[in-house]
């Protein structure tokens, strides 16, 4: 796994993919976000938790067929459903999207728009190369 | 931490399909931090309903991989009713796509039960301390709480993927410690006696728990005892639905709560919350979004509907008719219809149309979706605004039927204290 950049999408409030992503667009499109109408294609989607329903896992592997997905997603804590997304989709479509968990003071810090890099080894770095 | 077999499966030695299953399994077991896995004696598996192509890629990477389930595996709900297919009002290519991925899934070796509520299944419900790997949040919220089976959170791909391997993470709710209730939710002395042993109170009461408890295990104190499963499905999908709930206790009534202090494992709780009437109330209110009594249909049996709901339902109807003017879907499971059908044929000539393998806030099913829709069903009333755009109006089983024969909203203004 190479380096992957981009940048942070603070999301206010966790997102569940499903019901929450417009898979054929990268659209945030959960009526209930505040940050409805967000792109998240390409960006590090930065949220405390995944609040996850169990088919955001397909929602991911979509995304990331149609290339829509986020370039990685980083977390406050572990979420299983979407680290299984990621591992699917990387079968799939060879592609990687990163989704690490970081301690929740770490990820208060993390401004949005902020550039970042995940390494190889999914340890999160700021600020552009 | 890996066994031969695994060892096996990872290395290619049953084919492409299992090994791809097997590095899923450990992937999870890595995002978990579990150290071991476990072997699980049953699966059910909701990967069968359709979200795009991705789903259909993944099946047919294991099924021309020669992947078979390994243990006994039942199929949730798919994007339509194979049974009835006329059912089915949207997009032909899409209903294709759904059907050739609930088709791979039966493929793979898996009962093609298509319902949500595999528990309702002698055959296939796991026993007490049994550990499974489940999804479907309705299921594994019931599973854990109702039948006291051990499973996590599986969502797809890796339910598949541990039907397929017969491992998961020995992680969460497989371990006895992670069942512990850590937080008490308490029915104030306000809430009325009647209301604690109607139907219409479980739902709401789900809502509040999926709220107030997230992915914490909450103990719920203050119900009569003997609960039925009808109700404490209701809890259970309605939780799942506003919070990512997968187990809970509700003293007196499910097998790891004969007390409160069992449920907590006499330990102290974390937290005590009351549940009082205006929160119940607030939370009704808010499950109905439709103003006014107008009426276009009313959906019933989500989570599928037991053999007694159906005869309640039918029961209730008695001799009447659903009026013209709307129409009144409950969906089932398939082989719960087969085993009742006299009950079907009763709801049938009232005008009730029957579902199966799949529900109506998932599927294009009906004639007019923007409603309003009238249910019963905390997970339904959650779920339709967003998923079909339905306006919902939540009531009780007999005010949904009521009005299914009045063609309007009826109401039972006694069931709530008069509020």
């Amino acid at each position: 796994m190479s380096e992957v950049a981009g940048r942070a999408l603070v999301l206010d409030e966790p997102l569940s993919l499903w019901g929450g992503m417009d898979p054929a667009t990268g659209e945030l499109i959960d009526a209930r976000h505040p940050q409805r109408g967000a792109t998240l294609t390409g960006r590090v989607v930065v949220m405390p938790s995944g609040r996850g329903s169990s088919s955001s896992a397909s929602v991911l592997a979509e995304a990331v067929r149609a290339r829509t997905a986020p370039a990685a997603i980083v977390l406050g804590e572990p979420d299983l459903i979407l680290a299984v997304g990621a591992a699917v989709a990387e079968e799939l479509y060879g592609v990687v999207v990163p989704v690490v968990v970081v301690a929740a003071a770490r990820l208060a810090e993390i401004v949005d728009g902020a550039e970042l890099r995940i390494g190889p080894d999914g340890s999160l770095h700021v600020g552009a190369r | 931490m890996l066994s031969a077999h695994d060892r096996a499966l990872l290395d290619g030695e049953l084919g492409d399909g299992a090994a791809l299953a097997m590095r899923l399994v450990v992937r999870a077991a890595e995002a978990t931090g579990a150290t071991e896995l476990i072997d699980v004696t049953r699966a059910h598996v909701d990967s069968c309903l359709y979200h795009g192509e991705a789903t259909i890629d993944f099946v047919l990477r294991l099924t021309d991989g020669g992947a078979r389930v390994r243990i006994p595996t039942t199929l949730n709900i798919g994007a339509l009713d194979l049974l009835h297919p006329e059912l089915y009002r949207g997009d032909p290519r899409t209903a294709e796509r759904g059907r050739l991925l609930m088709d791979r899934y039966r493929a793979l070796g898996a009962r093609p039960t298509f319902t949500c509520a595999p528990y309702q299944l002698d055959d296939a419900r796991p026993r007490l301390g049994e550990q499974v790997a489940w999804g479907e949040s309705n299921a594994i919220a019931f599973g854990n709480s109702v039948l006291g089976a051990r499973t996590n959170r599986y969502g797809d791909f890796l339910d598949i993927a541990a039907a397929i391997t017969g491992r998961v993470p020995y992680a969460g709710l497989h371990r006895t410690d992670a069942r512990r209730a850590t937080l008490v939710l308490r029915l104030a002395a306000d809430v009325p006696h009647a209301l604690r042993d109607a139907d219409v109170l479980f739902p709401v009461l789900g809502i509040v728990l999926g709220r107030r408890a997230g992915s914490a295990v909450a103990a719920i104190d203050g119900l009569p005892p003997g609960q039925s499963e009808d109700r404490l499905k209701a809890i259970g999908a309605a939780a799942a639905s506003s919070g990512p709930v997968a187990m809970f206790h509700v003293v007196g009534s499910t097998p790891e709560a004969p007390t409160l202090g069992d449920a907590l494992q006499h330990q102290p709780p974390e937290g005590e919350e009351e549940i009082g009437i205006e929160v119940l109330r607030a939370v009704r209110d808010e499950l109905t979004t439709a103003s006014g009594e107008r009426l276009t249909a009313i959906s019933l049996g989500t989570p599928h509907a037991s053999a007694a709901e159906l005869a309640r339902y039918a029961d209730q109807l008695g001799d009447r008719r659903v009026h013209q003017e709307v129409e009144c879907v409950v969906s089932t499971g398939r082989e719960v219809m087969a085993r009742q059908p006299d009950i079907v044929a009763r709801l049938r000539a009232a005008g009730v149309e029957i579902l199966v393998d799949t529900c109506s806030y998932v599927a294009p099913i009906l004639r007019n979706p923007r409603g309003p829709v009238m249910t019963d069903s905390g997970k339904w009333a959650y779920y339709a605004p967003g998923n079909i755009g339905a306006e919902v109006v939540f009531g009780s089983s007999r005010e949904c039927i009521e009005s299914a024969v009045a063609g309007h909203v009826v109401r039972d203004g006694r069931l709530w204290g008069g509020a």
